[in-house]
């Protein structure tokens, strides 16, 4: 056992980088369930995400179209279920449901031909200066752009819903949409944005594990981080910050028991393997004592006429 | 009702000549635990399945369902093919050990092989190649490559085929650099692209330069190739197209003339419950292209151990040899024999850590 061979600047880097695929899909998680509406589907999503995303990368060969599709790929994706849940007003536990399995499969079919492929290298942060300062440059500064970008998406959802009336609506649609609906806001409308957000960033995290954490295409390569983000969300008592923590605890964890394992400490690796999940929702657990709960009308379904 | 007489005429005549064209064919079923695209074990086994089609024609007609996980599931695969009319299955991983078993029982009169496993029924045949005398030629590269005398070893389970593989490879590797020490991440996958390139990343930052990896995708390689000045090797197949960057050398399955060697036995009504165990010699394990990264002498010394391997005149295990706890396991000159190397579940002296159990 030799804990000096665990350089804590590079494990606190390559656990923002573990984090980042489940901190987009959580967020955008966050932003469907605020409106009311819970979709299953985030496994479903990333992986169509992922492979979009790797097959334009790989034909265009520029790595930011390649994130633009994955995000368009999981925002399509989500229309389906929007179209489900909100226009034909099927049951969103068995349209997420399916959404999942019908990604996993699409993802399938659409990722014949690209395995074992290298796609595009993706260009990582270099501010002159700053990229050089020792250990806050390696930890802060020297990561790939979609690591920051989750962190703005963050900032910008707390932001949202906090601080303006984008964000006041979108959560009186999930609090109680039928007096959304008496002031004269489009209960339908709201929510499809939202679930075609909450495509866009399950779609993009998934192209994060595709293009840069990988970096190739393997079916089922989310492996069910999709189902993290959703329980993560919970935990999390739908609170944005909450969600960073969480993502970082569960990446901060994945990377810790692999950097345990290398340097050969005596705990049993089943034990080591279980612990970011274990860690990530009793840490969570605790935290949600506080009574926060979930949107109101979440899962409900909505129909003007009542 | 002329037209129905004339439905179940043609059914009839269909199903006739369907059962005709059955007794010419043989169907062979294969079961993967992987995807066929994955670049390595699976891909190997498949590109096999293909050589036999195109051996046999149109007298064979093969199928074969990918990524089955180990367990109840693959039971039922096997289940079905048998059913469909497979009268020999593959099962390719040692997972489907117990499963392969349990089917072999409830159709007597199908043949199973079962690869890299060690329960043999009538009707159930193992095969499986000696990989370890390829990673006595890794390990031998990776000592002489490696600079800060760290090399990092993703396993995936903690079966005997893998500590003989981090044995032989640690043996090779201590042979001619008394310095050099193994880090080892067990993965508990086959197959999951994004823990293996995670174990790969984690090796390297703890310092490892060269990555030996026993888990079927590329992904250690593309991890290997992002951190740069990094080597490592394919692993079940080339995975030359890594070549150009970390890949030095590779451990290569063919298992198609075994393959073809089987599907014709049944053919031919002479197929026996048989253990087959090959290695360099046989060709059933190769050594693919080594990159001019590796320096021309150490390419010649492994080439020769490459011919000595294939010639029988070495064996990777020979003594003097301890266990890890120190007690000697081979006195010199003394080889190991099959039994032990096929129920290896101890490492050798030098490597630390324990073996998850």
């Amino acid at each position: 056992m030799d804990l000096s061979s665990i350089n804590p600047i590079l494990l606190l880097a390559s656990l923002m980088v573990a984090a980042t695929p489940l901190l987009l899909a959580a967020v955008g998680e966050l932003v469907v369930e605020k409106a009311g509406v819970l979709n299953l589907g985030v496994e479903g999503m990333m992986i169509t995400g992922a492979i979009c995303g790797f097959a334009i990368a790989v034909n265009t060969g520029d790595p930011f179209l390649g994130v633009l599709a994955a995000a368009g790929g999981g925002a399509v994706l989500s229309l389906l279920f929007a179209l489900l849940t909100q226009v034909a007003l099927a049951n969103q536990v068995a349209s997420g449901l399916g959404l999942t399995l019908f990604g996993l499969g699409l993802s399938s079919l659409i990722g014949q031909g690209y395995q074992g492929i290298r796609p595009p290298p993706f260009p990582k942060l270099n501010i002159p200066g700053l990229s050089d300062l020792p250990v806050i440059g390696r930890i802060l500064f020297s990561h790939d752009l979609m690591v920051y970008l989750g962190l703005i998406i963050v900032t910008g959802v707390w932001f949202m819903l906090k601080y303006t009336r984008a964000g006041l609506i979108l959560r009186a649609v999930g609090e109680n949409h039928e007096a959304a609906h008496a002031l004269g806001y489009k209960v339908v409308r709201i929510r499809i944005m939202a679930i075609l957000f909450g495509g866009a960033c399950a779609g993009m995290g998934g192209a994060y594990i595709s293009l840069i954490r990988v970096p190739q295409w393997t079916e089922g390569m989310t492996a069910g981080i999709g189902w993290i983000a959703l329980a993560l969300v919970v935990f999390a008592s739908w609170k944005p910050w909450r969600v960073l923590l969480g993502a970082y605890l569960f990446g901060g964890v994945t990377v810790i028991q692999l950097n345990l394992q290398a340097a050969g400490v005596a705990i049993p690796v089943e034990y080591l393997a279980m612990s970011p999940y274990l860690i990530t929702i009793l840490v969570l657990v605790i935290m949600s004592a506080d009574k926060s709960s979930a949107p109101a009308s979440l899962g409900r379904i909505f129909h003007a006429s009542r | 009702m002329k037209l129905t007489k004339l439905l179940t005429t043609a059914a009839l005549a269909l199903g006739l000549a369907t059962g005709a064209m059955a007794q010419d064919t043989l169907k062979v079923g294969f079961v993967y635990v992987g995807p066929v695209g994955d670049g390595g074990w699976t891909y190997e086994h498949d590109k096999a399945r293909q050589a036999v089609e195109a051996e046999f024609g149109d007298k064979v007609e093969t199928v074969f369902v990918e990524s089955v996980p180990e367990g109840p599931d693959a039971e039922r695969v096997m289940t079905q093919m048998a059913l469909d009319g497979a009268k020999l299955i593959f099962t390719t991983s040692f997972g489907f050990m117990d499963p392969t078993i349990n089917v072999a029982a409830k159709f007597p009169d199908v043949k199973f092989e079962h690869a890299t496993g060690y329960k043999r029924a009538d009707n159930v045949s193992t095969y499986s190649a000696r990989f370890y005398e390829g990673r006595a030629i890794q390990g031998h590269i990776a000592g002489k490559m490696t600079e800060s005398n760290i090399i990092g070893y993703i396993g995936s389970y903690p079966i005997p085929e893998v500590i003989r593989g981090i044995n032989s490879a640690f043996i090779h590797a201590r042979k001619v650099n008394p310095d050099v020490q193994f880090k080892i991440v067990w993965a508990y996958t086959w197959f999951d692209p994004a823990k293996e390139a995670d174990a790969a990343k984690v090796l390297i930052e703890q310092g490892a330069d060269v990555i030996l990896q026993h888990t079927d995708s590329t992904a250690p390689l593309a991890a290997a190739a992002e951190a740069g000045n990094i080597i490592g090797f394919g692993q079940a197949s080339d995975m030359s197209e890594y070549a150009d960057g970390p890949r030095v050398s590779s451990i290569i399955d063919n298992w198609a003339p075994y393959y073809i060697d089987r599907v014709k036995a049944v053919m031919d009504g002479t197929w026996t419950s048989t253990d087959t165990w090959d290695g360099i010699g046989p060709g059933m394990v190769g050594i693919g292209e080594i990159t001019d990264r590796v320096p021309a002498e150490v390419k010649a010394e492994a080439l020769a151990l490459k011919e000595a391997i294939a010639k029988g005149e070495y064996h990777p295990f020979t003594g003097p040899l301890n266990k890890q706890d120190g007690s000697v396991w081979l006195a010199d000159g003394e080889v190991a024999d099959d039994g032990t190397l096929l129920g290896m579940d101890f490492y050798v002296e030098g490597i630390e850590g324990t073996i998850p159990n």
